[in-house]
């Protein structure tokens, strides 16, 4: 079995787009969350969000003229933007050869696509205007629409495919090129997720009630993960993007390797017992846990830092609890752990893998980024693990393994073990 | 409008989904958009969309399917405009 390393990342998020900025963004607890007219207009009850902001001449670096006419899908936008960074981070070129490179792949994944484009499109045609839709209606709303866009601008001739996972998409990304490269089918893979942002992808998390409302005068309080006065998530969006490479390939490169990836594991609870829809399935959840530091092989002691998935909603507690239990460690045995939602909020799709661009920055520069708006911890997660494993305020400290998860509807997990890399 | 006029306009129409600038520059009536200018064959229709646009007029599935070089793309475009 080969071994795996990460070789270059790129972020589009709420709080940063770009890798310097965004590193300076969650050190300094940053937050991207703002208040959002449009959700105002539209009588939404959460009325911020965190939506990354790009400009016209940052588009034009990444986009063409021509694809930019009659261009409405932000997801691909964010992933397109991110990919190509975090491909050029890895010093890979992004000439034009008329040989596709082989060795190379992508699995970058989204819960819809170009939804704004899907909405212009379905007014035309109940217009009776289907023939003004235009060359690049489909393109912009399939759900491969990111991985094609990037397929085609990197020139990539291995696997090129979307995953799609509820908010896990981004974790299984990177897990589904982590395996791929460990079995030799290729050198590296971009993996990595995307998100659109707006109205028409929020909309259905506002009805549920499960965002926030009660932060709309004061919007970079409103994502409180692990506090006393979380009252649901911020909606976000953007995109995350980390290549995925063979150790062998990275070396013969002369690549800067970030880090390893020593194992992982991807499950769903079946909506069997605890779980449903919507609610995770605790006996998944730590075998999931359980079973990625069975495949990193290394023990639940081994752990420094835990990134959550831990949204502000009212299963915060839960999620510590099924931690402490899957690693059998809990008060101030407990590794550290943070949540970026807290800066960023909650970027669905987008979430895992920008979250895990994040713990790969950590580990690579030495550091635990504080959680923000948790200055008052709920009594069920200080019941569990002491204060001091909740950083407020940027550590500086040498990591060995962080661990990263994900859950999201459908009952569906991921976990992901990330190391500093040795010879 | 004559021939020489709808050749301007449909130049700048065609200009940001060319690949052969050079073709372009040299624009003939017998210019071929997918084998001379080398025009994607997706974005065909979005020429033909621009090109209602800019001489308000709609061109039906019969004359799309023959719009594949500059001459037979004037001469629709002289029709549709007579037809106004």
């Amino acid at each position: 079995m080969k071994r795996v390393v990460i070789t270059g990342l790129g972020v589009v998020a709420p709080n940063g787009v770009g890798i310097t900025t965004f590193t300076h963004a969650i050190k300094h607890g940053i937050s991207g969350i703002k208040f959002d007219q449009r959700l105002a207009d539209l009588n939404f009850s959460c009325q911020i969000a965190g939506e990354p902001e790009i400009d016209h001449n940052t588009k034009a670096e990444y986009l063409s003229d021509l694809e930019l006419r009659n261009f409405n899908s932000s997801g691909i936008l964010y992933g397109v933007i991110a990919g190509i960074d975090a491909w050029k981070d890895a010093g890979l070129p992004l000439e034009i050869n008329d040989e596709p490179d082989w060795d190379s792949g992508t699995i970058f994944g989204t819960g819809t696509s170009g939804i704004d484009k899907f909405r212009e499109s379905i007014y035309k045609i109940d217009n009776l205007e289907t023939r003004k839709l235009g060359s690049t209606a489909v393109a912009q709303t399939m759900s491969s629409g990111i991985s094609a866009y990037l397929g085609g601008k990197l020139g990539l001739g291995n696997q090129v495919t979307t995953n799609s996972s509820a908010c896990t998409t981004g974790t299984e990304s990177i897990l589904m090129a982590y395996q791929r490269i460990k079995s030799g089918y290729a050198k590296r893979m971009l993996a990595g997720s995307t998100s659109d942002s707006g109205p028409y992808i929020w909309g259905g998390f506002d009805a549920m009630k499960v965002c926030t409302f009660r932060h709309n005068e004061t919007p970079e309080k409103g994502s409180r993960p692990m506090s006393a006065s979380a009252s649901g998530f911020v909606p976000g969006s953007g995109a995350g993007a980390l290549v995925v490479e063979d150790l062998e390939s990275a070396i013969s490169r002369g690549a800067k390797i970030y880090c390893e990836i020593i194992g992982g594991n991807i499950n769903s609870g079946g909506q069997r017992g605890e779980g449903t829809m919507t609610a995770p399935n605790p006996t998944a959840v730590k075998k999931c846990i359980r079973e990625a530091i069975a495949d990193a092989k290394i023990n639940g002691a081994d752990i420094d830092a835990i990134n959550g998935h831990l949204t502000a909603t009212s299963k915060d507690g839960l999620e510590i609890l099924n931690w402490t239990e899957a690693l059998e460690r809990k008060g101030d045995d407990f590794p550290y752990i943070n949540s970026l939602k807290s800066m960023v909020g909650h970027c669905l799709s987008a979430a895992g893998s920008i979250e895990s661009v994040a713990s790969v920055l950590q580990l690579h520069h030495g550091f635990i980024f504080p959680n923000i708006n948790c200055e008052d911890l709920h009594p069920e997660v200080t019941s569990l693990i002491g204060e001091s494993r909740i950083p407020r305020q940027l550590i500086e400290k040498k990591l060995e393994i962080i661990a990263k998860a994900s859950f999201g509807f459908g009952d569906v997990n991921a976990c992901i073990i990330f190391k500093k890399y040795e010879k | 409008m004559s021939n020489e006029e709808i050749k301007d306009k449909l130049k700048s129409i065609v200009k940001p989904y060319v690949k052969n600038e050079e073709a372009l520059a040299n624009l003939t009536p017998d210019t071929d958009f997918i084998n001379d200018l080398q025009v994607n064959s997706a974005n065909l229709v979005d020429i033909i969309l621009d090109v209602e646009e800019a001489f308000d007029i709609t061109i039906d599935n019969q004359s799309m399917e023959r719009m594949i070089d500059v001459k037979s793309t004037i001469e629709i475009i002289q029709n549709k405009l007579a037809e106004k």
